[in-house]
């Protein structure tokens, strides 16, 4: 069982929780997942370690409610346990000084970007960041991007704060000004993700996506989370997340994505049901 | 008085029935037909069923017991070579093992070796499974990589030896196959958890949640205890890498057991994890793997079930009982076919797969005549669901994450018989130094390193 010792609504569906969890929190590097399953009839979702401190021997999830288990996780406070954690899953993020980095970040998927700005910046990049969400209120973490971004961009959807517009209007607007972009990290909603790594195409940018499959055991035995990369399947939980966007078959991964919609719409219902 | 040339017959869940729910399929001996049944063994002088046995067990000595209502005796037999009888006597491939080398076979049918060690061993859980006497601690501490057949096995015979022992699990539950690959149907996980906690009874201790390889490293388990044994299995998914394979609706064997067996999607949404089923299930490959999948699919309600294998029935490799079950259930084989093609719709679902007749040609290395593509005869099934069982490889994470463990070109660990790696107090056994194989291998490579680990732990 691992304790939840801080709990923090960064928004009324973004969520933080910061759990025990030593073994994981002494391995953990930028760029690696958990996965976890709440009791014993949940379903193992996978999470970025948002953040971690070593000492504390805690590990930081941060997470959108969008169905079943993010809601009940999103219920859940401090003292509470969870059933199952494990981790650090999947590769690290790879880490040197590339030079200027763009990190772009959509919606939830800031969480994930903020340890690999992080540990960019410290090792000795320059960092631009570009932050969206769909409206100020999901806007998160701008504080502490802002903290490890050498300049910070914000865009919404509806404009309620920063840029009117995407996350990828900014980028464009960048690399037309003639600014030199060594790499490009963007995590968010494959959507997004789609939509930067056809900006940078053409200008061939160097640029890594962070890939979010269905996944079930995340240790490389079931097959669940593959993709197709550059013409090969791979497994993201072992092979990834990280992979070169250019090589990415974006519509295949959001298809697959959407294998159980009924099903994840019947559990909401059944656990609306239940919890009245 | 002449010996009874068949064997008595298990009862069963009537076909009918059976496809409706997930509760096993064969339902045991009662006393009378267990005493019967060991009465037709002719107590062999060097005995052949012996030798059929990967962990040796006394056969003629527990069936004599058998024979004279001894059945506490019968279980205490078997268990000085085999901690988990009720899984053995279900899961055995005994037509090739025990039972295949059987006497009676000569004469008759071979005794039912398998279904009575699943006897004594099903009447001993219902009382209450006895623990033996462990030998006085040493001070010794192992560490176990998974918890599969030979990681369980291993553990227990070190457990026994007085060593402190510490299984160390990737998933929520321990177990390995016999936990989220084998169904409910054949394996009920009562029986499992059962076996599970005999294991702990003798002082095992088991961590979930822990990937050696990320978790914690090798040579951390390494500084932390006296030796180290990897049963990591052979869990990787083989694909046949053909066009569509990715399409929604393919599920490797692995993910669609998974699902169903250890996240317990045959109960949603009571359990949170789902698994779809279409109406036309095709599962690739004619193993133990395919049959479950192709019998689990009619249960998850398919309205039909297909298997499709490239080679013929003489050459499935699953067990017999198996392929019986499943034609009894209703399981449309197709043999000599193979799927080279899917096809999806607008969804980027598979809604059909193209297929190619083959016929038997030469022999291949494996003895087997190999099955050559029969030119012009292919053609198009319609299909909403495609599992794939053609087989699992090693897991490559642990061996990636420690370059000191030398592999072989298949990707499983270099052992010796007796499990050692190329490194000392380092040992390995099962599916990760075999390939896929069988459980009770798994076993008798987890014992035979137990030997060797205990034999390395006195002179370290
Ligand atoms: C490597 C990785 C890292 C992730 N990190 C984060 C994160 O830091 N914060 C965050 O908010 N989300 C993250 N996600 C997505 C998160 O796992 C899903 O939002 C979550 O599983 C949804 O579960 P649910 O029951 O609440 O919703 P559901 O209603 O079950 O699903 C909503 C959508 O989430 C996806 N999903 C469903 N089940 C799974 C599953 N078992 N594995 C992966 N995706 C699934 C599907 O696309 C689905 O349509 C990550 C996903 C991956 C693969
Ligand atoms: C569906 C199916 C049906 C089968 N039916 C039969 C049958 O009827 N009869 C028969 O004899 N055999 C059968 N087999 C084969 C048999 O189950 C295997 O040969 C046997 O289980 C191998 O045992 P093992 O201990 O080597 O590994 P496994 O049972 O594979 O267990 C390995 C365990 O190690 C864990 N693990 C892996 N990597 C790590 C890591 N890095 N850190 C921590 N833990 C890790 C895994 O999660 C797993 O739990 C079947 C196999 C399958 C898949
Ligand atoms: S363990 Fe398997 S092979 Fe050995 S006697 Fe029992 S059923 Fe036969
Ligand atoms: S070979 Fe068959 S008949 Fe002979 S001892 Fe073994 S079980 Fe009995
Ligand atoms: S989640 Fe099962 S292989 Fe990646």
């Amino acid at each position: 069982m691992y304790k939840i010792i801080r709990k923090e609504d960064l928004s009324p569906v973004v969520k933080l929780l910061e759990v025990s969890a030593p073994l994981i929190a002494d391995k953990a590097q930028p760029g690696q997942f958990v996965i976890l399953r709440l009791d014993e009839e949940g379903e193992r979702i996978p999470l970025t370690i948002a953040d971690f401190d070593r000492e504390k021997g805690t590990i930081t999830v941060i997470f959108l409610e969008v169905g079943k288990t993010t809601t009940q996780l999103g219920k859940m406070v401090e003292g509470d346990k969870i059933l199952n954690l494990i981790g650090p899953l999947g590769n690290p993020s790879e880490m040197e000084d590339f030079g200027t980095v763009v990190c772009i970040g959509g919606g939830v998927g800031v969480a994930p970007l903020y340890p690999i700005a992080r540990a960019l910046k410290e090792s000795g990049n320059t960092v631009i960041s570009i932050i969206g969400a769909r409206c100020k209120d999901l806007l998160i973490l701008e504080d502490e991007m802002r903290e490890v971004s050498d300049e910070l961009y914000i865009t919404t959807d509806d404009g309620s704060v920063g840029h009117h517009g995407f996350v990828s209007d900014i980028l464009k607007r960048l690399i037309e000004e003639g600014r030199i972009i060594d790499r490009v990290i963007a995590i968010g909603p494959l959507i997004m993700m789609k939509v930067v790594v056809g900006v940078t195409k053409p200008y061939d940018i160097k640029t890594i996506v962070s890939l979010n499959p269905i996944m079930v055991d995340g240790t490389g035995m079931c097959g669940s989370c593959r993709v197709i990369v550059g013409g090969e399947v791979r497994f993201a939980c072992v092979d990834g997340p990280e992979f070169d966007g250019h090589l990415v078959d974006f519509d295949n991964l959001m298809k697959r994505n959407t294998r159980f919609l009924e099903e994840e719409a019947k559990s909401v219902e059944e656990y609306k049901r239940r919890c009245r | 008085m002449p010996v009874k040339k068949t064997r008595q017959k298990m009862r069963e869940q009537d076909p009918k029935e059976r496809i409706k729910n997930f509760r096993e399929v064969p339902l045991g001996y009662t006393r009378e037909q267990a005493i019967e049944e060991a009465k037709r063994c002719l107590h062999c002088k060097d005995p052949p069923c012996m030798k059929g046995c990967p962990v040796g067990i006394e056969i003629p000595r527990f069936i004599k017991h058998i024979a004279d209502g001894e059945f506490d005796k019968a279980i205490a037999a078997i268990k000085e070579k085999n901690a988990l009888p009720a899984v053995t006597g279900r899961v055995c491939p005994h037509e090739i093992q025990c039972e295949g080398q059987c006497t009676m076979g000569k004469l008759g049918e071979p005794i039912a070796i398998g279904r009575l060690e699943r006897f004594v061993a099903d009447l001993e859980r219902d009382k209450g499974s006895k623990i033996p006497e462990r030998m006085k601690p040493t001070g010794k501490k192992v560490a176990v990589v998974g918890s599969g057949p030979a990681s369980l096995t291993c553990a227990s015979h070190l457990a026994m030896k007085g060593h402190k022992v510490i299984v160390f699990e990737a998933l929520s539950e321990a177990g390995g196959v016999l936990r989220y690959g084998i169904p409910e149907f054949r394996l009920p996980k009562k029986i499992l958890d059962e076996e599970l906690n005999y294991v702990k009874k003798l002082g095992v201790e088991v961590r979930a949640d822990t990937l050696i390889g990320k978790t914690m490293t090798l040579k951390e388990l390494q500084k932390e205890y006296d030796a180290v044994f990897i049963g990591t299995g052979a869990g990787l998914p083989m694909w046949m890498g053909v066009l569509g394979e990715n399409l929604c609706g393919i599920y490797s064997a692995n993910e669609f057991l998974t699902r169903v067996n250890l996240m317990k999607a045959y109960r949603f949404p009571e359990y949170d994890t789902p698994v779809r089923i279409g109406e036309r299930v095709a599962t690739i490959g004619a193993g133990n793997v395919a049959m479950d999948c192709a019998r689990t699919a009619l249960r998850l309600g398919a309205k039909e079930s297909y298997i499709i294998y490239r080679r013929s029935e003489e050459e499935a490799p699953a067990r017999r009982e198996e392929i019986v079950h499943a034609r009894e259930e209703g399981v449309v084989f197709k043999f000599l076919t193979q799927s080279v093609r899917y096809i999806g719709d607008e969804h980027c679902c598979v809604k059909a797969m193209e297929c190619i007749r083959m016929e038997l040609g030469e022999p291949d290395k494996s003895g087997r005549r190999s099955p050559v593509p029969v030119e012009g005869s292919e053609f198009v099934m319609d299909v909403d669901t495609v599992i794939v069982a053609i087989g699992q490889r090693p897991n490559p994470l642990l061996t990636r994450a420690d370059k000191r463990l030398e592999v072989t070109s298949h990707g499983t660990i270099k052992a010796d018989e007796d499990g050692r790696t190329s490194i000392p107090g380092v040992f390995a056994g099962g599916d990760i130094t075999t390939g896929a194989a069988t459980v009770i291998l798994a076993m008798g490579a987890g014992q035979r390193a137990a030997k060797a680990i205990d034999e390395y732990l006195k002179n370290a």
